[in-house]
Protein backbone atom coordinates (compact mmCIF):
# COMPACT_ATOMS: atom_id res chain seq x y z
CA UNK A 1 0.00 0.00 0.00
CA UNK A 2 2.77 2.33 0.94
CA UNK A 3 4.64 1.79 -2.31
CA UNK A 4 1.42 2.46 -4.20
CA UNK A 5 0.86 5.69 -2.26
CA UNK A 6 4.49 6.73 -2.77
CA UNK A 7 4.27 6.34 -6.51
CA UNK A 8 1.51 8.90 -6.90
CA UNK A 9 2.22 11.18 -3.99
CA UNK A 10 3.93 14.50 -4.69
CA UNK A 11 5.15 15.25 -1.19
CA UNK A 12 7.07 12.15 -0.05
CA UNK A 13 10.84 11.81 -0.13
CA UNK A 14 10.57 9.29 -2.95
CA UNK A 15 8.67 11.63 -5.22
CA UNK A 16 11.00 14.50 -4.49
CA UNK A 17 13.91 12.28 -5.42
CA UNK A 18 12.12 11.37 -8.65
CA UNK A 19 11.61 15.04 -9.34
CA UNK A 20 15.27 15.75 -8.61
CA UNK A 21 16.43 12.99 -10.90
CA UNK A 22 14.27 14.33 -13.68
CA UNK A 23 15.70 17.81 -13.21
CA UNK A 24 19.26 16.52 -13.23
CA UNK A 25 18.64 14.67 -16.46
CA UNK A 26 17.05 17.63 -18.17
CA UNK A 27 19.28 20.48 -17.11
CA UNK A 28 22.99 21.00 -17.36
CA UNK A 29 24.22 23.20 -14.54
CA UNK A 30 27.00 25.63 -15.34
CA UNK A 31 30.18 26.18 -13.37
CA UNK A 32 28.86 29.15 -11.41
CA UNK A 33 26.64 26.80 -9.47
CA UNK A 34 29.56 25.25 -7.66
CA UNK A 35 31.36 28.35 -6.54
CA UNK A 36 31.99 32.03 -7.21
CA UNK A 37 29.01 34.38 -7.39
CA UNK A 38 29.67 34.93 -3.67
CA UNK A 39 28.49 31.43 -2.95
CA UNK A 40 25.01 32.17 -4.21
CA UNK A 41 25.66 30.89 -7.71
CA UNK A 42 23.72 27.79 -6.79
CA UNK A 43 20.51 29.80 -6.63
CA UNK A 44 20.58 30.89 -10.27
CA UNK A 45 18.92 27.74 -11.46
CA UNK A 46 17.11 26.69 -8.34
CA UNK A 47 18.42 24.53 -5.57
CA UNK A 48 21.08 22.09 -6.81
CA UNK A 49 20.20 18.45 -6.96
CA UNK A 50 22.13 15.26 -7.40
CA UNK A 51 21.46 11.95 -9.04
CA UNK A 52 20.36 9.12 -6.82
CA UNK A 53 21.02 5.41 -7.38
CA UNK A 54 18.08 3.90 -9.29
CA UNK A 55 17.23 1.35 -6.65
CA UNK A 56 14.14 0.97 -4.45
CA UNK A 57 15.94 2.11 -1.26
CA UNK A 58 18.79 4.54 -1.99
CA UNK A 59 19.61 4.93 1.72
CA UNK A 60 20.25 1.25 2.21
CA UNK A 61 22.23 1.20 -1.01
CA UNK A 62 24.46 4.01 0.22
CA UNK A 63 24.93 2.35 3.58
CA UNK A 64 25.84 -0.94 1.93
CA UNK A 65 28.77 0.69 0.19
CA UNK A 66 29.94 3.15 2.83
CA UNK A 67 29.48 1.45 6.21
CA UNK A 68 33.04 0.92 7.35
CA UNK A 69 32.09 -0.78 10.61
CA UNK A 70 29.89 -3.46 9.15
CA UNK A 71 32.16 -4.15 6.19
CA UNK A 72 35.76 -2.89 6.30
CA UNK A 73 36.18 -3.79 2.63
CA UNK A 74 33.39 -1.46 1.51
CA UNK A 75 34.11 0.36 -1.74
CA UNK A 76 33.49 3.96 -0.69
CA UNK A 77 35.36 5.07 2.38
CA UNK A 78 33.89 8.24 3.82
CA UNK A 79 36.51 10.53 5.33
CA UNK A 80 36.40 10.35 9.13
CA UNK A 81 38.78 10.99 11.98
CA UNK A 82 39.28 14.47 13.30
CA UNK A 83 39.85 16.59 16.32
CA UNK A 84 37.90 19.79 16.70
CA UNK A 85 37.27 21.88 19.78
CA UNK A 86 35.59 25.08 20.80
CA UNK A 87 35.18 26.77 24.14
CA UNK A 88 33.60 29.87 25.53
CA UNK A 89 35.41 32.09 28.01
CA UNK A 90 35.50 35.64 29.33
CA UNK A 91 37.13 36.95 26.12
CA UNK A 92 34.92 35.25 23.53
CA UNK A 93 35.13 31.86 21.84
CA UNK A 94 38.23 29.91 20.84
CA UNK A 95 37.85 27.48 17.94
CA UNK A 96 40.72 25.12 17.15
CA UNK A 97 40.83 22.18 14.75
CA UNK A 98 43.34 19.82 13.16
CA UNK A 99 43.70 19.48 9.39
CA UNK A 100 44.01 15.75 8.64
CA UNK A 101 41.56 13.81 6.46
CA UNK A 102 41.83 10.03 6.53
CA UNK A 103 40.10 7.38 4.42
CA UNK A 104 40.66 4.17 6.32
CA UNK A 105 44.36 4.00 7.13
CA UNK A 106 45.26 6.40 4.32
CA UNK A 107 45.96 10.08 5.00
CA UNK A 108 43.97 11.62 2.17
CA UNK A 109 44.95 15.19 3.01
CA UNK A 110 46.85 17.19 5.59
CA UNK A 111 45.57 20.61 4.63
CA UNK A 112 41.83 20.43 5.20
CA UNK A 113 39.99 23.56 6.34
CA UNK A 114 37.83 22.18 9.11
CA UNK A 115 36.55 25.54 10.23
CA UNK A 116 33.75 26.74 7.98
CA UNK A 117 33.39 30.50 7.92
CA UNK A 118 29.63 30.80 7.77
CA UNK A 119 29.67 34.60 8.00
CA UNK A 120 31.83 37.19 9.82
CA UNK A 121 30.15 36.35 13.13
CA UNK A 122 29.60 32.61 12.82
CA UNK A 123 31.97 29.69 12.55
CA UNK A 124 31.15 26.03 12.11
CA UNK A 125 33.50 23.11 12.67
CA UNK A 126 33.81 19.97 10.58
CA UNK A 127 33.84 16.42 11.93
CA UNK A 128 32.38 13.34 10.31
CA UNK A 129 31.59 13.53 6.61
CA UNK A 130 33.59 16.41 5.12
CA UNK A 131 31.16 16.97 2.28
CA UNK A 132 28.13 16.87 4.57
CA UNK A 133 29.58 19.51 6.89
CA UNK A 134 30.86 21.72 4.13
CA UNK A 135 27.65 21.65 2.12
CA UNK A 136 25.15 22.03 4.93
CA UNK A 137 27.06 24.67 6.83
CA UNK A 138 27.45 26.76 3.67
CA UNK A 139 23.75 26.25 3.08
CA UNK A 140 23.16 27.37 6.67
CA UNK A 141 25.13 30.52 5.79
CA UNK A 142 22.69 31.30 2.98
CA UNK A 143 19.76 31.04 5.35
CA UNK A 144 21.51 33.17 7.96
CA UNK A 145 21.85 35.88 5.29
CA UNK A 146 18.18 35.55 4.34
CA UNK A 147 17.31 35.91 8.02
CA UNK A 148 19.31 39.16 8.12
CA UNK A 149 17.57 40.53 5.04
CA UNK A 150 14.12 39.61 6.31
CA UNK A 151 14.53 40.73 9.91
CA UNK A 152 17.11 43.54 9.62
CA UNK A 153 19.02 41.82 12.38
CA UNK A 154 21.75 39.23 12.63
CA UNK A 155 20.65 35.72 13.44
CA UNK A 156 21.46 34.48 16.93
CA UNK A 157 23.86 31.57 17.33
CA UNK A 158 21.06 29.70 19.02
CA UNK A 159 18.69 30.17 16.07
CA UNK A 160 21.35 29.34 13.48
CA UNK A 161 22.29 26.13 15.25
CA UNK A 162 18.62 25.22 15.69
CA UNK A 163 18.11 25.72 11.97
CA UNK A 164 20.95 23.31 11.23
CA UNK A 165 19.84 20.79 13.81
CA UNK A 166 16.26 20.76 12.44
CA UNK A 167 17.65 20.42 8.94
CA UNK A 168 19.86 17.42 9.68
CA UNK A 169 17.13 15.86 11.80
CA UNK A 170 14.86 15.85 8.77
CA UNK A 171 17.47 13.66 7.06
CA UNK A 172 17.89 11.33 10.05
CA UNK A 173 18.57 7.74 9.08
CA UNK A 174 19.51 8.70 5.53
CA UNK A 175 23.25 8.51 6.04
CA UNK A 176 24.29 12.06 6.97
CA UNK A 177 27.33 12.13 9.23
CA UNK A 178 28.19 15.40 10.98
CA UNK A 179 29.47 16.45 14.37
CA UNK A 180 29.76 20.18 14.45
CA UNK A 181 30.08 23.13 16.74
CA UNK A 182 28.37 26.36 15.74
CA UNK A 183 30.24 29.19 17.39
CA UNK A 184 29.71 32.91 17.35
CA UNK A 185 28.92 36.13 19.11
CA UNK A 186 25.39 37.52 19.27
CA UNK A 187 23.23 39.77 21.49
CA UNK A 188 23.70 37.33 24.37
CA UNK A 189 27.51 37.35 24.05
CA UNK A 190 29.77 34.47 23.08
CA UNK A 191 27.97 31.19 22.32
CA UNK A 192 28.85 27.63 21.40
CA UNK A 193 26.37 24.99 20.27
CA UNK A 194 27.11 21.35 19.50
CA UNK A 195 24.98 19.92 16.69
CA UNK A 196 25.25 16.41 15.26
CA UNK A 197 23.54 14.34 12.62
CA UNK A 198 21.60 12.33 15.23
CA UNK A 199 19.73 15.58 15.80
CA UNK A 200 21.40 16.34 19.14
CA UNK A 201 21.84 20.04 19.85
CA UNK A 202 23.57 21.14 23.04
CA UNK A 203 24.41 24.56 24.40
CA UNK A 204 27.62 24.61 26.39
CA UNK A 205 30.90 26.20 27.38
CA UNK A 206 33.32 23.59 26.11
CA UNK A 207 33.13 20.86 23.50
CA UNK A 208 35.56 18.61 21.66
CA UNK A 209 34.40 16.44 18.76
CA UNK A 210 36.02 13.66 16.76
CA UNK A 211 38.23 10.64 17.25
CA UNK A 212 40.88 12.72 19.03
CA UNK A 213 38.39 14.50 21.29
CA UNK A 214 39.23 12.42 24.38
CA UNK A 215 42.88 13.47 24.16
CA UNK A 216 41.91 17.09 23.62
CA UNK A 217 39.55 16.96 26.62
CA UNK A 218 42.40 15.63 28.78
CA UNK A 219 44.38 18.83 28.28
CA UNK A 220 41.45 21.21 27.78
CA UNK A 221 39.51 20.33 30.95
CA UNK A 222 42.59 20.63 33.13
CA UNK A 223 43.59 24.02 31.77
CA UNK A 224 40.13 25.57 31.38
CA UNK A 225 38.81 28.45 33.48
CA UNK A 226 36.17 31.04 32.58
CA UNK A 227 38.55 33.93 33.35
CA UNK A 228 41.34 32.80 31.01
CA UNK A 229 43.06 35.73 29.28
CA UNK A 230 42.88 35.87 25.46
CA UNK A 231 46.50 34.72 25.17
CA UNK A 232 46.05 31.87 27.68
CA UNK A 233 42.90 30.71 25.93
CA UNK A 234 44.52 30.71 22.49
CA UNK A 235 47.46 28.75 23.88
CA UNK A 236 45.10 26.23 25.51
CA UNK A 237 43.29 25.66 22.20
CA UNK A 238 46.54 25.12 20.35
CA UNK A 239 47.95 22.90 23.09
CA UNK A 240 44.82 20.71 23.16
CA UNK A 241 44.82 20.15 19.41
CA UNK A 242 48.52 19.33 19.63
CA UNK A 243 47.77 16.70 22.32
CA UNK A 244 45.18 15.07 20.08
CA UNK A 245 47.38 15.31 17.00
CA UNK A 246 50.13 13.60 18.94
CA UNK A 247 48.11 10.75 20.45
CA UNK A 248 45.37 10.10 17.85
CA UNK A 249 46.50 8.50 14.59
CA UNK A 250 43.51 9.97 12.74
CA UNK A 251 44.29 13.56 13.70
CA UNK A 252 47.33 15.69 13.05
CA UNK A 253 49.32 17.65 10.48
CA UNK A 254 48.40 21.22 11.43
CA UNK A 255 46.18 23.22 13.77
CA UNK A 256 43.94 26.08 12.65
CA UNK A 257 43.07 28.58 15.34
CA UNK A 258 40.23 31.13 15.41
CA UNK A 259 39.11 33.61 18.04
CA UNK A 260 35.56 34.99 18.01
CA UNK A 261 35.13 38.37 19.66
CA UNK A 262 32.34 40.92 19.74
CA UNK A 263 33.45 42.35 16.39
CA UNK A 264 33.42 38.92 14.71
CA UNK A 265 35.93 36.16 14.23
CA UNK A 266 39.62 36.47 13.45
CA UNK A 267 41.88 33.77 12.07
CA UNK A 268 44.98 33.56 14.26
CA UNK A 269 47.10 31.12 12.35
CA UNK A 270 48.04 27.70 11.12
CA UNK A 271 50.48 25.78 13.30
CA UNK A 272 52.37 22.65 12.27
CA UNK A 273 51.92 19.94 14.90
CA UNK A 274 55.38 18.39 14.43
CA UNK A 275 56.87 21.84 14.76
CA UNK A 276 54.86 22.46 17.94
CA UNK A 277 56.21 19.14 19.25
CA UNK A 278 59.87 20.03 18.76
CA UNK A 279 60.03 23.84 18.77
CA UNK A 280 56.68 25.12 19.98
CA UNK A 281 54.24 27.27 18.00
CA UNK A 282 56.80 30.03 17.41
CA UNK A 283 56.61 33.62 18.57
CA UNK A 284 52.92 33.88 19.38
CA UNK A 285 51.22 35.43 22.41
CA UNK A 286 50.62 32.92 25.21
CA UNK A 287 53.23 30.38 24.10
CA UNK A 288 55.59 29.39 26.92
CA UNK A 289 58.54 28.90 24.56
CA UNK A 290 59.99 25.51 23.76
CA UNK A 291 58.35 22.41 22.31
CA UNK A 292 55.15 20.85 23.66
CA UNK A 293 56.52 17.30 23.30
CA UNK A 294 56.92 15.27 26.49
CA UNK A 295 60.52 14.26 25.79
CA UNK A 296 61.39 17.82 24.80
CA UNK A 297 59.70 19.25 27.89
CA UNK A 298 61.41 16.89 30.37
CA UNK A 299 64.77 16.68 28.62
CA UNK A 300 67.62 16.16 31.07
CA UNK A 301 65.31 15.32 33.99
CA UNK A 302 65.18 11.81 35.43
CA UNK A 303 63.58 9.86 38.25
CA UNK A 304 66.53 8.12 39.82
CA UNK A 305 67.09 9.02 43.45
CA UNK A 306 70.59 8.05 44.55
CA UNK A 307 71.56 8.61 48.20
CA UNK A 308 73.97 11.50 48.85
CA UNK A 309 77.19 9.47 49.10
CA UNK A 310 76.37 7.50 45.95
CA UNK A 311 75.68 10.71 44.07
CA UNK A 312 78.99 12.16 45.21
CA UNK A 313 80.95 9.07 44.19
CA UNK B 1 35.23 -0.19 32.60
CA UNK B 2 38.56 -1.24 34.03
CA UNK B 3 41.15 1.48 34.22
CA UNK B 4 44.66 1.56 35.65
CA UNK B 5 47.35 4.23 35.83
CA UNK B 6 50.99 4.33 36.87
CA UNK B 7 53.34 7.29 37.22
CA UNK B 8 57.02 7.51 38.01
CA UNK B 9 58.53 10.35 40.01
CA UNK B 10 61.70 11.18 41.91
CA UNK B 11 62.58 7.81 43.44
CA UNK B 12 59.16 6.17 43.31
CA UNK B 13 56.43 4.65 41.17
CA UNK B 14 52.75 5.17 41.93
CA UNK B 15 50.43 2.42 40.68
CA UNK B 16 46.66 2.89 40.76
CA UNK B 17 43.89 0.56 39.66
CA UNK B 18 40.13 0.81 39.97
CA UNK B 19 38.51 -1.54 42.48
CA UNK B 20 35.41 -2.73 40.63
CA UNK B 21 34.94 -6.30 39.53
CA UNK B 22 32.13 -6.46 37.02
CA UNK B 23 30.33 -9.10 35.02
CA UNK B 24 28.25 -7.91 32.08
CA UNK B 25 26.52 -4.73 33.27
CA UNK B 26 26.63 -5.68 36.94
CA UNK B 27 29.21 -4.58 39.51
CA UNK B 28 29.93 -7.79 41.47
CA UNK B 29 32.39 -6.25 43.92
CA UNK B 30 33.50 -2.67 44.63
CA UNK B 31 36.64 -3.18 46.73
CA UNK B 32 38.68 -5.65 44.72
CA UNK B 33 42.46 -5.16 44.96
CA UNK B 34 43.88 -5.51 41.44
CA UNK B 35 47.47 -4.60 42.36
CA UNK B 36 49.70 -7.45 43.50
CA UNK B 37 52.94 -7.05 45.43
CA UNK B 38 55.29 -9.43 43.64
CA UNK B 39 58.41 -8.73 45.68
CA UNK B 40 59.57 -6.17 48.28
CA UNK B 41 60.11 -3.58 45.53
CA UNK B 42 57.76 -4.66 42.75
CA UNK B 43 54.08 -3.94 42.10
CA UNK B 44 51.85 -5.28 39.34
CA UNK B 45 48.46 -3.86 38.33
CA UNK B 46 46.51 -6.29 36.18
CA UNK B 47 43.35 -5.98 34.10
CA UNK B 48 41.64 -7.83 31.28
CA UNK B 49 39.55 -10.96 30.84
CA UNK B 50 37.97 -11.97 34.16
CA UNK B 51 39.40 -15.28 35.33
CA UNK B 52 42.55 -14.95 33.26
CA UNK B 53 43.62 -11.94 35.31
CA UNK B 54 43.61 -13.70 38.69
CA UNK B 55 45.07 -16.93 37.31
CA UNK B 56 47.92 -15.18 35.57
CA UNK B 57 48.64 -12.78 38.42
CA UNK B 58 48.88 -15.64 40.91
CA UNK B 59 51.06 -17.66 38.52
CA UNK B 60 53.45 -14.72 38.24
CA UNK B 61 53.34 -14.00 41.95
CA UNK B 62 54.33 -17.57 42.85
CA UNK B 63 57.09 -17.86 40.29
CA UNK B 64 58.66 -14.58 41.38
CA UNK B 65 58.44 -15.82 44.99
CA UNK B 66 59.97 -19.16 43.99
CA UNK B 67 62.93 -17.38 42.44
CA UNK B 68 63.42 -15.46 45.65
CA UNK B 69 63.34 -18.62 47.79
CA UNK B 70 65.80 -20.44 45.55
CA UNK B 71 68.26 -17.57 45.16
CA UNK B 72 67.78 -15.65 48.39
CA UNK B 73 67.35 -12.39 46.50
CA UNK B 74 64.53 -10.99 44.37
CA UNK B 75 64.64 -10.30 40.64
CA UNK B 76 65.31 -6.69 39.71
CA UNK B 77 62.36 -4.92 38.07
CA UNK B 78 63.73 -5.18 34.52
CA UNK B 79 64.44 -8.90 34.91
CA UNK B 80 61.03 -9.59 36.44
CA UNK B 81 59.34 -7.61 33.67
CA UNK B 82 61.22 -9.55 31.01
CA UNK B 83 60.19 -12.87 32.54
CA UNK B 84 56.55 -11.77 32.80
CA UNK B 85 56.52 -10.48 29.23
CA UNK B 86 57.92 -13.75 27.99
CA UNK B 87 55.21 -15.67 29.88
CA UNK B 88 52.58 -13.61 28.06
CA UNK B 89 54.36 -13.96 24.71
CA UNK B 90 54.37 -17.75 25.10
CA UNK B 91 50.76 -17.65 26.27
CA UNK B 92 49.50 -15.74 23.21
CA UNK B 93 50.95 -18.49 21.02
CA UNK B 94 49.18 -21.26 22.95
CA UNK B 95 45.75 -22.87 22.54
CA UNK B 96 44.23 -20.71 25.26
CA UNK B 97 46.06 -17.41 25.81
CA UNK B 98 45.79 -15.22 28.87
CA UNK B 99 44.10 -11.91 27.96
CA UNK B 100 45.78 -9.80 30.63
CA UNK B 101 47.24 -6.29 30.52
CA UNK B 102 49.77 -5.20 33.08
CA UNK B 103 51.53 -2.21 34.58
CA UNK B 104 54.69 -3.19 36.41
CA UNK B 105 56.15 -0.65 38.77
CA UNK B 106 59.37 -1.39 40.59
CA UNK B 107 62.22 0.27 42.40
CA UNK B 108 65.69 -0.96 41.51
CA UNK B 109 67.62 -0.86 44.80
CA UNK B 110 70.92 -1.40 43.00
CA UNK B 111 70.70 1.73 40.85
CA UNK B 112 68.24 3.68 43.03
CA UNK B 113 65.99 4.15 40.03
CA UNK B 114 62.26 3.58 39.71
CA UNK B 115 61.11 1.62 36.67
CA UNK B 116 57.70 1.32 35.05
CA UNK B 117 56.81 -1.19 32.37
CA UNK B 118 53.67 -1.14 30.25
CA UNK B 119 52.79 -4.67 29.11
CA UNK B 120 49.78 -5.86 27.11
CA UNK B 121 48.25 -9.28 26.47
CA UNK B 122 50.05 -9.60 23.13
CA UNK B 123 53.39 -9.60 24.90
CA UNK B 124 54.25 -6.01 24.04
CA UNK B 125 56.48 -4.45 26.66
CA UNK B 126 57.83 -0.94 26.85
CA UNK B 127 59.44 1.07 29.61
CA UNK B 128 57.56 4.32 30.11
CA UNK B 129 57.61 7.34 32.44
CA UNK B 130 53.84 6.95 32.86
CA UNK B 131 51.31 4.47 31.57
CA UNK B 132 47.64 3.57 31.55
CA UNK B 133 45.34 0.76 30.49
CA UNK B 134 41.63 0.76 29.69
CA UNK B 135 39.34 3.55 28.51
CA UNK B 136 40.87 5.89 31.07
CA UNK B 137 44.05 5.96 28.99
CA UNK B 138 42.28 7.96 26.27
CA UNK B 139 41.90 10.86 28.69
CA UNK B 140 44.92 10.38 30.95
CA UNK B 141 47.72 10.03 28.41
CA UNK B 142 47.34 13.47 26.85
CA UNK B 143 46.99 14.91 30.33
CA UNK B 144 50.19 13.21 31.47
CA UNK B 145 52.03 14.31 28.30
CA UNK B 146 51.21 17.81 29.53
CA UNK B 147 51.61 17.58 33.31
CA UNK B 148 53.90 14.64 34.20
CA UNK B 149 57.23 15.53 35.82
CA UNK B 150 59.85 12.79 36.23
CA UNK B 151 61.36 14.69 39.16
CA UNK B 152 58.09 15.31 40.98
CA UNK B 153 57.89 14.70 44.74
CA UNK B 154 55.44 12.05 45.97
CA UNK B 155 52.89 14.74 46.88
CA UNK B 156 53.12 16.24 43.38
CA UNK B 157 52.90 12.77 41.82
CA UNK B 158 49.76 11.97 43.80
CA UNK B 159 48.28 15.33 42.78
CA UNK B 160 48.90 14.47 39.12
CA UNK B 161 47.31 11.04 39.63
CA UNK B 162 44.32 12.77 41.18
CA UNK B 163 43.99 14.97 38.07
CA UNK B 164 43.86 11.82 35.92
CA UNK B 165 41.23 10.19 38.09
CA UNK B 166 39.12 13.36 38.21
CA UNK B 167 39.35 13.82 34.44
CA UNK B 168 38.24 10.24 33.83
CA UNK B 169 35.34 10.58 36.30
CA UNK B 170 34.33 13.82 34.56
CA UNK B 171 34.35 12.56 30.98
CA UNK B 172 34.06 8.78 30.87
CA UNK B 173 30.50 7.44 30.87
CA UNK B 174 31.53 4.11 32.42
CA UNK B 175 34.02 5.60 34.87
CA UNK B 176 34.98 3.46 37.84
CA UNK B 177 34.13 4.80 41.29
CA UNK B 178 37.06 3.90 43.50
CA UNK B 179 40.77 3.34 43.06
CA UNK B 180 43.40 1.58 45.10
CA UNK B 181 46.73 3.39 45.05
CA UNK B 182 50.08 1.85 45.94
CA UNK B 183 53.56 3.31 45.97
CA UNK B 184 56.90 1.58 45.63
CA UNK B 185 60.10 3.37 46.57
CA UNK B 186 63.36 2.67 48.40
CA UNK B 187 61.44 1.73 51.54
CA UNK B 188 59.41 -0.90 49.69
CA UNK B 189 55.71 -1.10 48.95
CA UNK B 190 52.86 0.66 50.70
CA UNK B 191 49.26 1.62 50.11
CA UNK B 192 48.32 5.29 50.17
CA UNK B 193 45.02 7.13 50.47
CA UNK B 194 44.32 9.82 47.89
Amino acid sequence: MNTFADRFSTTTAASQLRHAQKLAEEEEFDATMWGSSAGFGSLTKGVPTFTVPAVPDPTAFLRLHTDDHADPSCRIKIKHGTTTLAFRFQGGVIVAVDSRATAGSYIASGTVKKVIEINPYLLGTMAGGAADCQFWETYLGMHCRLHELRNRERISVSAASKYLSNLVYSYKGMGLSMGTMICGWDKTGPAVFYVDSDGTRLKGDLFAVGSGSTFAYGVLDQGYRWDLTDEEAQELGRRSIYAAGHRDAFSGNTCNLYHVKEAGWTFLGNYDISQMHYEGPGDVPGAPGGGYGYDIRVEGRNSSDPPEEAAAA
Amino acid sequence: METSFAITGKGYVIVAADTTASRSIVKMKVDEDKIKTLSPHLLMAYSGEPGDTMQFAEYVERNIRLYQIRNLYALRPSAAASWIRRSLAESIRSRKPYAVNLLLGGYDTATHTPHLYWVDYLGTMTEVPFGAHGYGSYFALSLLDRYHDPEASLEEGLATLKRCIEEVSKRLVVAPGNYKVKVVDKNGVREVEL
